[in-house]
C-alpha cells in the first residue's frame, strides 16, 4: 500500500501532493492495514462468486475456435430492428430518462402482443415491468417475492442463474430432475419428463414458488398442456407462485405448441411470465426483458426495480417498441419474425442433429429453443489423466476446445449438486449460428476420428 | 391482518388435518402472510413516481426531474450511428459481462491518470446500468443486517431505501447552513458538516459512508479540508466510502472536483461511481461505472453477475468512443468536459438572477445542474395545514405545478422521514435546460411576482 507521489504536469491537473507528512500518513496506513479487515462481502453473496460463463466465454473468445457454446446468435438481427435503434436515438428527448417501469410505447406494444397471445386484457402500466434482460426480470421477481424460510422448486437441468438468485434471496432451492424416458431410437426433448409423484413430493407449506422454463434451456423441451396442468394443479393446491421463464416462446418447431401456464385456469393470479427481446429479436446485447403478471404481484417487482436501477435505456426500448408494432401487425402472416425465425432455426436444428449423428453421436433433438444436448460418453474420450476434480463434461469441453477447436457448454453447469453425476456425460450445443459457422463445425465433426486426440 | 404466520400458528394449522380441509389450511397459513418479501418493507414509496406524473400532467415548464432538455453532443450521436452502421452486427449481442472491453479500457486509462493509479480495466473497473445500478451493487455487496451506513443530508433519495433493502441502518448527518454575514446570496459552500457531530456518527457498526460530491440537490462541492475530515474518520474506523461522483465534471467558478479516493489511505476503501448520462447529457442511455480496488470490485462483480449480468453492448461501444475523444481533448477548450460546465454556469447564473428578481432566494450551487431556492416569500399562496403529514415544501411544489405550470422538486424529498420538516421551505430546480425553457420559467416567476405585489 505504498502511495507514491505523482504529478500530472502532462495533463495540467493539479493533484494532491503526498510529500508532506508522509510519515504520519504511513503510520495511519499501517494502523488500518493491521486492523481487522472489515470490508468483507455481505452474507447474501457468500459463495455466489463463481460463474461458469465468466470462465467459459474467456476460453472460447479465441476466434480460431468454432463457438457453439454461449447462447448468442452470430446471425444478424432483422434490419428493421437495427434501423429502429438508429431512428430512435436521432430523437433528442429519447436520449433522456423515460418512465421507470417501462417506456410507454414499449409497454403498450407488449400489452397488445400478449393480450392476443393470452386472450386476456393486460394493463400496460400495472401488469408489465420492463427489465434489463430476462435476467433482470428473474432477479426482480425473486427479490420481490422470495425470502428466507421459503423453498423454491427448480427443475433440473436449469438455466444456471436460478440457483444463485434463489440462494441470494435467502431461500432454499429444491431440485427435481427431468428424467429420460427411454422410448425408442431417436432421442427427442419430449422424452425428458417430470415424474408427477416425485414432483408432488417436493411441494410443502414452505414452497413459495416453482420456476418453470419452457421452451427449456438446455434440453429444448416444450412442456405440453398436460404437463403444465400437473404443475398448475400443484401450484393451486399448495398456493404456490409460478415463475415462468418463457424467453424462447417463439422458437418452437413443427408439431409443437408453446402453451403459457399463466393461461391455465387459476394460474394468472399466481404467475409471473418472463420474456426477452434478446431471444425474440436476436439482439441479446440489447438486454431488455419483461415480466408480465397480475398487478398485485407486478407491483412488488416494480418496487425492486425502482430501488435497483430505476429505468432501462430509452432508445433501445423505443426501437424495440417499433419492432413489436411491425410484427404485431403481421401476427396472422407467416412472415412475422416470431414465426420466420423459428422456421430458419428449424433447418439449422435439423442440420446440427444430422452432423452429430454422422459423427456417431446421439443428440437429443429439441422441440424448441436453440440448444441441443448430446451424450458424448459414447466417444470414449479418456480424460482420467486430467487431474481435476471437475465433472467429466467440464473436462471434455476443455479438451474439445483445445484439441478440436470446437466449444460447447457442459451440462453439469445446469444441475444441482446431487444430479451432476447424472448429467455429466452431456454437453450443450447452440445452433443459432450462421451457415459458415455450422460449416466449420461440420468439418470438425466429420474429421473427429481422423485427428489425433 | 396477520402480518406473518409464525411457527406456532403454522404448527397449529397443520395439526388440524382433515381430509377435506387439509389443503385449505395450508392456503390459510400462506395467505395470512404478505406475498412480498420482507426486504421490501419501507422501500416502496418513491417520490419520482408521483412528481414525474404531476409534471407530465400539469407542467408547462419542467425544472423538476434532473435531465437536460437540450440534446446530447453531436459526437455522441455520431458515435452511436457509426457503431450501428458498421458491418459488425455482433454489437447487438452480449459483450463481456463486467464491461465492454473498449469501454473499461478507456475508463481505466482516464481514471488512472486522474487518480495517479495504474488501473487494471478487467479488475478495477466495472460497467453498470447507470450509476444507480452501481450504487445498488455496492450496498448489496457490502451491507448486511446490523451494518450502519452514514448518509449526509440532503441526499439523492435512493441511498436510504437501498441501504434499508440491504438490511442496513441508515445513519443521517445534515449539512447545516450558515447564512453569509454580509447579506450576500447564500452559496452551497455555506452548508457544512459539523466535524464533532460527524465523528460521533462513526462506531464499530459503521460499514460505509456515502459521499456525493458534487452534491445533489444542494450543489455543494466538498473542499479538500472537508474531504480530509471524512477520509480521516474512514481510515480511523476502517469504513468504506461509496463515492457518488456523477456530477464530477459540473463544477463552476474555477472550483476543483477533488476525488476522495486520491487522499491517503482512501484508494483501498473507496468505490467511485460515475455516469455517462450526466457526463454526456444522455441520461436515457443508462451507462454507469464503478471504479475501485479489485478486492472491493470483486464483490460488486459477484452482485452484478447475479442480478443483471450484462449491460447493453452498443451503448457501451458508443460511450467508449466518446471517452476516447475526451481523453485526447482533455484540458483543451474543445473538450466537452470544459464546454459543458461553461454552458451550465451561464444557465445557473441566469436562473439565480431570475429567482432572485422574483423574490425566491436561490442558493448558488458550486456544482451539479441543480439549485435550491427558499420559497418563504411565496408562502401566502399556499396556506400551512397544521398537523399535516406532508411536508410544506411538498405541498407547495404540487400547488405550484398545478397552478403555475412550473415543476420543481421539494427539498424534503432528499431527507429521511424524521427530518423532512427540518428544511421545508426549499424547492430544487434543474437548470440543464434550453434558453427558451429558462426564459419561460422566468416569465412564470415574474408574472407570479406581479400578481403578489399588485392589489
Amino acid at each position: 500500500m505504498l502511495l507514491a507521489s505523482r504529478s500530472f504536469c502532462c495533463l495540467g491537473i493539479r493533484t494532491y501532493q503526498l510529500q508532506t507528512d508522509l510519515l504520519s500518513r504511513s503510520i495511519k496506513l499501517s494502523a488500518s492495514a493491521t486492523m481487522a479487515f472489515r470490508h468483507k462481502n455481505a452474507r447474501r453473496i457468500e459463495g455466489l462468486d463463481s460463474n461458469i460463463w465468466v470462465e467459459l466465454t474467456k476460453v472460447a473468445a479465441d476466434p480460431s475456435i468454432v463457438n457453439l457454446g454461449q447462447g448468442l446468435p452470430d446471425i444478424s438481427p432483422p434490419s428493421y430492428v437495427k434501423e429502429g435503434l438508429a431512428k430512435a436515438s436521432a430523437v433528442d428527448r429519447l436520449n433522456q430518462y423515460t418512465r421507470g417501469f417501462g417506456h410507454p410505447s414499449l409497454v403498450k406494444a407488449l400489452s397488445q402482443v400478449y393480450e392476443r397471445v393470452c386472450g386476456r386484457k393486460i394493463d400496460p402500466l400495472t401488469d408489465i415491468l420492463v427489465t434489463v434482460g430476462a435476467y433482470g426480470s428473474l432477479f426482480s421477481t425473486i427479490q420481490a417475492l422470495i425470502e428466507e424460510g421459503d423453498e423454491v422448486i427448480i427443475i433440473e437441468p436449469f438455466y444456471d442463474c436460478y440457483e444463485p438468485m434463489v440462494r441470494m434471496a435467502g431461500a432454499k432451492p429444491v431440485f427435481i430432475p427431468l428424467r429420460y424416458k427411454n422410448s425408442g431410437n431417436s432421442a427427442s426433448s419430449a422424452d425428458w419428463v417430470l415424474d408427477p409423484a416425485e414432483l408432488a413430493n417436493k411441494f410443502n407449506p414452505k414452497t413459495k414458488a416453482i420456476i418453470l422454463n419452457t421452451p427449456h434451456n438446455p434440453i429444448g423441451k416444450v412442456f405440453t398442456r398436460e404437463e403444465l396442468q400437473v404443475i398448475a394443479d400443484l401450484c393451486i393446491k399448495h398456493d404456490t407462485l409460478c415463475i415462468s421463464d418463457e424467453v424462447y416462446e417463439w422458437l418452437v418447431y413443427k408439431g409443437n405448441q408453446h402453451t403459457k401456464i399463466a393461461t391455465l385456469p387459476g394460474m394468472w393470479e399466481r404467475t409471473i411470465t418472463i420474456g426477452s427481446a434478446g431471444k425474440t429479436y436476436s439482439v441479446t446485447g440489447w438486454k431488455l426483458g419483461w415480466s408480465i403478471g397480475p398487478q398485485n404481484l407486478i407491483k412488488h417487482l416494480q418496487v425492486v426495480h425502482q430501488n435497483m436501477l430505476y429505468t432501462c435505456p430509452t432508445p433501445l426500448q423505443e426501437a424495440l417498441a417499433q419492432a413489436f408494432w411491425i410484427d404485431y401487425k403481421r401476427m396472422d402472416d407467416p412472415d412475422c419474425y416470431f414465426y420466420s425465425l423459428s422456421r430458419e432455426l428449424e433447418s439449422k436444428r435439423d442440420r446440427m442433429a444430422q452432423l452429430l449423428q454422422d459423427a456417431g453421436l446421439k443428440p437429443v433433438v429439441p422441440d424448441g429453443g436453440y440448444f441441443m444436448i448430446v451424450d458424448v460418453s459414447t466417444l470414449n474420450v479418456d480424460l482420467s489423466d486430467v487431474d481435476e476434480k471437475q465433472p467429466y463434461d467440464y473436462k471434455f469441453i476443455k479438451w474439445m476446445i483445445k484439441s478440436k477447436k470446437l466449444s460447447a457448454i457442459p451440462l453439469s453447469a445446469f444441475c444441482g449438486p446431487e444430479t451432476k453425476r447424472q448429467f455429466e456425460k452431456y454437453i450443450r450445443f447452440c445452433f443459432i449460428k450462421k451457415d459458415s459457422t455450422l460449416d466449420a463445425a461440420e468439418v470438425i465433426l466429420k474429421n473427429w476420428n481422423k485427428q489425433p486426440a | 391482518m396477520l402480518r406473518r404466520a409464525g411457527p406456532s400458528l403454522r404448527h397449529f394449522l397443520l395439526e388440524r388435518k382433515s381430509s377435506a380441509g387439509y389443503s385449505s389450511y395450508f392456503s390459510e397459513a400462506k395467505m395470512s402472510r404478505p406475498v412480498q418479501s420482507r426486504r421490501l418493507e419501507g422501500v416502496d414509496k418513491n417520490i419520482w413516481v408521483e412528481f414525474v406524473k404531476l409534471a407530465a400532467t400539469y407542467s408547462r415548464v419542467n425544472l423538476g426531474q434532473g435531465f437536460p432538455d437540450f440534446p446530447p453532443p453531436d459526437f455522441l450521436k455520431e458515435a452511436l450511428e457509426t457503431a450501428l452502421s458498421r458491418e459488425n452486427y455482433m454489437l447487438h449481442q452480449y459483450t463481456r459481462a463486467f464491461g465492454h472491453p473498449p469501454l473499461v479500457k478507456i475508463l481505466a486509462q482516464f481514471y488512472g491518470k486522474l487518480l495517479g493509479q495504474d488501473l487494471d480495466p478487467m479488475t478495477d473497473v466495472m460497467v453498470t446500468v447507470g450509476a444507480y445500478q452501481a450504487l445498488f451493487c455496492c450496498f448489496q455487496a457490502f451491507v448486511d443486517e446490523g451494518d450502519e451506513v452514514i448518509i449526509i443530508e440532503p441526499f439523492f433519495d435512493c441511498y436510504e431505501p437501498m441501504v434499508t433493502m440491504a438490511g442496513g441502518t441508515p445513519v443521517f448527518i445534515p449539512l447545516r447552513p450558515k447564512a453569509p454575514e454580509d447579506g450576500k446570496m447564500m452559496s452551497s459552500a455555506d452548508w457544512k458538516l459539523d466535524s464533532a457531530e460527524l465523528a460521533s456518527k462513526f462506531n464499530e457498526r459503521t460499514k460505509a459512508i456515502v459521499l456525493n460530491s458534487p452534491n445533489n440537490p444542494l450543489g455543494k462541492v466538498f473542499s479538500q479540508g472537508e474531504l480530509e475530515l471524512i477520509a480521516d474518520l474512514c481510515v480511523k474506523h476502517d469504513v468504506l466510502c461509496i463515492s457518488d461522483e456523477v456530477y464530477e465534471w459540473l463544477v463552476y467558478d474555477g472550483k476543483e472536483h477533488i476525488r476522495i479516493a486520491s487522499l491517503p489511505g482512501m484508494w483501498d476503501r473507496t468505490v467511485i461511481i460515475g455516469s455517462a448520462g450526466k457526463t454526456f447529457s444522455a441520461t436515457g442511455w443508462k451507462v454507469g461505472w464503478a471504479v475501485g480496488p479489485n478486492r472491493l470490485l470483486q464483490h460488486i462483480r459477484t452482485m452484478h453477475q447475479n442480478s443483471v449480468y450484462h449491460c447493453a453492448t452498443i451503448a457501451q461501444e458508443a460511450v467508449a468512443q466518446v471517452f476516447q475523444r475526451e481523453f485526447m481533448l482533455y484540458g483543451k477548450p474543445d473538450s466537452y468536459f470544459a464546454q459543458l460546465p461553461k454552458e451550465l454556469q451561464k444557465k445557473r447564473d441566469w436562473l439565480v438572477q431570475s429567482l432572485d428578481a422574483a423574490g425566491m432566494k436561490p442558493i448558488i450551487p458550486e456544482g451539479t445542474y441543480f439549485l435550491l431556492a427558499d420559497i418563504s416569500n411565496f408562502k401566502s399562496d399556499v396556506p400551512d395545514v397544521p398537523n399535516s403529514d406532508e411536508p410544506y415544501d411538498s405541498r407547495f411544489a404540487k400547488w405550484m405545478v398545478k397552478n403555475k405550470g412550473l415543476a420543481a422538486i421539494p427539498l424534503s424529498a432528499f431527507y429521511c422521514g424524521a427530518h423532512k420538516n427540518n428544511y421545508s421551505h426549499f424547492i430544487r430546480f434543474c437548470f440543464a435546460k434550453e434558453e427558451a425553457t429558462l426564459k419561460a420559467a422566468n416569465d412564470i416567476l415574474q408574472k407570479w411576482k406581479q400578481e403578489k405585489t399588485s392589489p
